[in-house]
């Protein structure tokens, strides 16, 4: 979203043009623009718009992107650091 | 009633129910939203209305309030729209009422299939995240409602912004269904069908307007109720400190001016902020909160100017301040925007200085009763 900008540099998004078949699948399911396909390879366009819900990497047919996928919830982070992993999840906050 | 297998409640359909309606059974309660029933050759199918009712509205204002919002679901299953035949198309939701509601009333005149997932009553994009909205469930689904004896293609449109939690590969591996990725919002579906199931990319992509952002608010507020109780009785017993050791009547006049401090960083962190989230510059959420907070916080000292000194006005910005940014920086969660590596990295600095913040509003503003 171009009136949304949040931090740069931080998203853990990879993509591996070796293995990438083109098939333009993370075009599609990403809600934010952040890949486009040219000439059957993906490309990454916009790396700081990436949100790492994780879409185009379980969508992907040849695994070519890796994302740690996990929800921007300041919330679920906390419950996480004073829970752990396992404990949080959003049941125990009422986020979503 | 125990559930009973597909054949059997197709075979003996004809029996079943008083005379006056074939689809009542004993210990189920016809939804208001039905308005009739299509026959498959599996079973009946629930045909749904395309308008809201009072009742619909009604409850969409409660779950805004975050009133009885974890349980606001409808059954899953296989429903319609129109008079759907195998060959219309078949539309994947989740099962939280508000987003049924909300896809229903876009499919007004359309003839389609609508497969409603168990996703324990949560949105696409929350479940899809927690993986409930999974493949698994998708094809769990597709193959409880026998939807291959329905309709005599393979094709599922699924919402866009399931594709977190479902892979479209693995769901054609698992029943035999092409995965169709349809459009991100529910009023794009007219569009997308008519275009032979095509997307704009604008229909790809998550927005966040003002009209968004501004519904959210009310569950934002309702989440603070409980520490709100717990701040006013701290500022009522940090207040009364004072030379006389504990004063009642400081406790009561003070605290209730720190209460209006606190209150005014919970509106300004959890109204203003997420409202003018676009405007507000900087990009870390903490920071949004805390200039929002700067300037309520102000205004507040402003209008409490006759009954405050220099300290007692910095203890109150301080508080208005530090409330305000932890509360901007909740809304996180909110967005569909923010990544779980950012809000990590902004809490990481944000929260050491919100405490200090904090920390300072009570030191000053216990330390102004002594500097009398
Ligand atoms: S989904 Fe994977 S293989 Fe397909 S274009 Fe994207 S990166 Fe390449
Ligand atoms: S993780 Fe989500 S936001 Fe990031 S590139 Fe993939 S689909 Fe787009």
């Amino acid at each position: 979203m171009k009136d949304f900008r949040y931090l740069s540099g931080v998203s853990t998004l990879k993509l591996d043009d070796a293995s990438c078949v083109g098939c333009g699948m993370c075009e599609i399911v990403c809600p934010h623009r952040v890949m486009t396909v040219e000439n059957h390879k993906a490309k990454v366009v916009d790396h700081d718009g990436c949100m790492e819900c994780g879409a185009c990497a379980t969508n992907c047919p040849s695994n070519a992107i890796a994302v740690t996928p996990g929800v921007g919830c300041a919330a679920a982070i906390i419950s996480t650091w004073l829970k752990g992993k396992e404990a949080s999840s959003c049941s125990g906050v009422k986020c979503c | 009633m125990q559930p009973k297998p597909a054949e059997e409640i197709a075979c003996c359909e004809p029996s079943y129910g008083p005379q006056s309606s074939p689809y009542e059974r004993s210990g189920y309660r016809l939804c208001l939203f039905v308005e009739d029933f299509v026959q498959t050759p599996v079973r009946p199918v629930p045909k749904v209305k395309t308008d809201l009712s009072s009742i619909d509205i009604f409850g969409t204002i409660k779950t805004r309030l975050n009133i009885s919002r974890m349980n606001y679901k409808v059954a899953p299953g296989l429903y319609c729209v129109g008079n759907p035949n195998p060959k219309s198309p078949v539309l994947v939701t989740a099962n939280y009422k508000l987003t049924f509601d909300v896809l229903r009333k876009q499919l007004s005149g359309l003839d389609v299939w609508i497969l409603v997932l168990d996703t324990q009553g949560i949105n696409v994009w929350c479940s899809a995240g927690k993986r409930i909205f999974s493949t698994e469930e998708v094809v769990r689904s597709v193959r409880h409602s026998c939807l291959d004896q329905v309709v005599a293609h393979r094709k599922l449109i699924l919402p866009q912004l399931s594709a977190t939690g479902v892979s479209a590969q693995q769901v054609k591996k698992g029943c035999g269904f092409e995965v169709v990725w349809g459009p991100v919002r529910a009023n794009d579906i007219k569009p997308f069908l008519d275009n032979g199931m095509k997307a704009e990319p604008e229909m790809r992509q998550v927005t966040f307007s003002f009209r968004e952002r501004v519904v959210l608010i009310p569950v934002e507020l309702t989440q603070i109720l409980k520490p709100l109780l717990w701040l006013i009785v701290i500022a009522f017993l940090l207040s009364g400190i004072g030379w006389d050791v504990f004063s009642i009547k400081a406790a009561w006049l003070r605290g209730l001016m720190l209460i209006a401090a606190a209150v005014t960083g919970i509106i300004s962190g959890a109204v203003l902020a997420p409202a003018f989230l676009p405007w507000i510059p900087t990009r870390t959420f903490a920071l949004k909160g805390g200039i929002t907070g700067l300037i309520t916080g102000a205004g507040i000292v402003w209008l409490l100017w006759e009954k405050l000194d220099g300290w007692g006005a910095l203890g109150l910005i301080f508080c208005t301040l530090a409330i305000s940014s932890y509360m901007a920086m909740n809304f996180t969660g909110s967005t569909p925007f923010t990544s779980m590596s950012g809000v990590e990295k902004e809490m990481r600095k944000a929260i050491p200085l919100q405490m200090i913040a904090g920390l300072m509003a009570v030191v000053v503003w216990v330390g102004s009763a002594f500097a009398r």
